[in-house]
């Protein structure tokens, strides 16, 4: 298993011939948030669909715990807890009850069964609203809710499509909070999303869909440095003699420019904030303010898609 | 390649799930309330017509299902075979595609079950909420016949009754299945409601009365000779009665007949030479009228499973997302 617990080699999937996925690789290792990113139609359900074996795969190899999705859905389904976008719940039975029938088709026992219900509703904030109809529930309550089956499967992937798409702000931090929790409790996270600023926060890893294709993967940093080459803003306030020159002495300081007489900011492709504490004091200086921006997931996208309708405007 | 784990795992949940759904729905409760209304109204009309015609049948008690009074030519067969149809579209019309509507589908799929689970809890709970509200008007029927009549059935009387009840339990799995195809075909329920009942509408009274003649005529041309002394032309009404058995409606009305009415000797066509030796109005042991309808019955089943299949095999195909 080598730590992966999710492997994708060269993933496909055609629609009369039309490719939505195309040859799309990747691994997630145990106990990592790996977020699935791009524009919509980009082919991230689908490849979700594929991992969980609800859908077939043309061409390549899926692997999810050891297991086959497609000749051993069943083993793969048991461990693996999904939450599909905007999902949807019997609005006529109460959050428990679909819950309950979650749980017996799982095969839970009554007992195990109800009070696994119980923490998870407790774990989602819902238990207050337990007997209540789904029918009335918000979105970000069966957004929870969801997110409590997969908690009360034991699951140990959680696989979140669009979680945090059309909530508000207060309760998006609210569910990357219970995610973030998933990760505590050794479970292994794939989401996707085209909101990128929400997903930073979270994710260890991410990789970037576009057009069927994977075309960036990695940390964000490293991605920052990829498309931005660094994207790191480190921001001084000192005084202090020649410091410009010494900033741009640091190795990894790509520019230097100066804000104000006490104002610098430097440009470098990673966090230079010792060296450039270490710069001020060497010089004698007296470091005032020190802070750092790290490149955002918005900028990387938004440059990288720039990049490549510039790349194919000049190719053409 | 071989799938992992039963096919049907899962199965009895879903059911239970499917049933208790059907159960306390609106659905049901209208359900209840047609077939009180119509067992009473069936019996009422029926007992009327046998306290004033029929004085000694050996069997009496089958009548109540057949006879109808001479102003409103409705017999309990008649409303049976309209209310059966639309008990089971009304059960299967929205069974797959509710699921893809209300998001539902995805996610309970990724539960470690087959789609096979699915799909057969959900047409085993529809069959079985239908069977419980056919049970319930029969034995209202029966009831209310041996209060109103007072006379007991007869143990072969009572044996014709019970296949036909089961007779018509087929009748409506034929209806479920379809509407559980359509269900699975058109991701809007109303647009599968509406092509189920215009098939049903199709089959069961354009199709037997007027188009199957039509079709016949147009494949076995009537032959002057026989329209010259004013006969039907032999090939011209075999194929008539085969165009029109391919409507279940014909099938069941036809299984109707030959179980509750013990004189039926055949159904379709009769030569004359085969009437001979006969005696008219001798009832047919049960045996021999489970003989005659064999063909009919089996083709209601199969009619069911043929649907069922087709239904299958497209949900397994189908994409689970919206």
């Amino acid at each position: 298993m080598n730590g992966h617990i999710i492997e994708a080699k060269n993933l496909t999937k055609r629609y009369d011939g039309t490719a939505v996925v195309n040859g799309v690789s990747f691994a997630v290792e145990r106990g990592e948030i790996f977020g699935v990113l791009g524009p919509n139609g980009a082919g991230k359900t689908t490849t979700i669909l594929m991992l969980l074996g609800l859908s077939d795969i043309s061409d390549g190899q899926a692997r999810v715990l050891g297991h086959d999705p497609v000749r051993e859905p069943l083993a793969v389904k048991r461990r693996v807890g999904y939450l599909p976008d905007q999902v949807g719940f019997y609005d006529n039975l109460t959050a428990a009850n679909n819950l309950r029938y979650t749980a017996r088709l799982i095969g839970l026992e009554r007992e195990e069964r109800e009070e696994k219900i119980e923490a998870a509703l407790t774990h989602v904030g819902l238990t207050d609203v337990a007997e209540h109809r789904v029918g009335t529930f918000s979105r970000g309550m069966r957004q929870r809710l969801g997110l409590a089956e997969i908690l009360m499967k034991d699951a140990e992937i959680a696989i979140l499509d669009e979680p945090t798409s059309g909530l508000d702000p207060q309760v998006t931090v609210e569910l990357l909070d219970i995610i973030r929790n998933l990760k505590q409790r050794d479970v292994s996270v794939l989401l996707s999303s085209h909101l990128l600023e929400r997903v930073q926060s979270v994710c260890d890893r991410v990789a970037l869909f576009n057009e069927g294709s994977i075309v960036l993967m990695g940390t964000v940093p490293e991605l920052g440095r990829q498309v931005l080459g660094g994207g790191f803003r480190v921001e001084v306030e000192a005084l202090g003699q020649g410091l410009a020159a010494r900033f741009a002495a640091v190795p990894g300081v790509q520019k230097v420019e100066a804000l104000a007489p006490d104002r610098f900011r430097l440009l470098s492709e990673r966090d230079v904030r010792p060296e450039a504490a270490a710069a001020v004091v060497g010089a004698g200086g007296r470091l005032l303010r020190l802070s750092v921006e790290e490149p955002s997931l918005e900028a990387i996208y938004t440059r990288y898609f720039q990049n490549t309708r510039e790349g194919e405007r000049h190719a053409a | 390649m071989r799938r992992e784990g039963s096919a049907l795992h899962g199965l009895g949940v879903v059911v239970m799930k499917e049933l208790s759904d059907h159960l306390t729905s609106v659905r049901m409760r209208v359900l209840e309330w047609l077939v009180v209304l119509f067992a009473l109204a069936a019996v009422y009309l029926a007992i009327q017509q046998i306290k004033d015609v029929t004085a000694e049948d050996p069997f009496l008690f089958l009548r109540l299902f057949t006879t109808a009074r001479e102003s409103i030519p409705i017999t309990f067969i008649s409303f049976l075979s309209i209310l059966v149809p639309l008990m089971a579209i009304g059960m299967g019309f929205d069974a797959v595609n509710s699921e893809h509507n209300r998001r539902t589908l995805s996610r309970v799929l990724s539960q470690p079950i087959y789609r096979d689970a699915l799909l057969f809890g959900k047409f085993f709970a529809g069959l079985i909420t239908i069977s419980i509200s056919l049970l319930a008007l029969w034995l209202l029927v029966i009831g209310l016949g041996l209060v109103l009549l007072g006379v007991p059935p007869s143990a072969e009387e009572m044996a014709r009754a019970f296949i036909f009840l089961l007779v018509t339990i087929a009748y409506a799995g034929v209806w479920l299945a379809l509407a559980l195809l359509f269900s699975i075909v058109f991701r809007s329920a109303a647009t599968a409601a509406l092509v189920t009942l215009g098939l049903w509408l199709f089959l069961t009274f354009l199709w037997p009365s007027v188009l199957s003649s039509m079709v016949a005529a147009a494949i076995a041309p009537p032959d002057p000779r026989y329209m010259a002394i004013g006969l039907p032309t032999p090939e011209t009404v075999e194929w008539e009665q085969v165009l029109a058995r391919l409507s279940p409606s014909t099938l069941y009305a036809e299984v109707a007949l030959a179980l509750l009415n013990p004189a039926q000797r055949a159904l379709g066509t009769i030569y004359l030479v085969q009437l001979q030796g006969a005696v008219p109005g001798a009832p047919l042991p049960l045996g021999q009228s489970l003989v005659i309808a064999w063909p009919q019955i089996v083709g209601l089943i199969a009619g069911t499973i043929v649907l069922f299949i087709v239904g299958y095999v497209v949900f397994q195909r189908q994409e689970v997302r919206a």
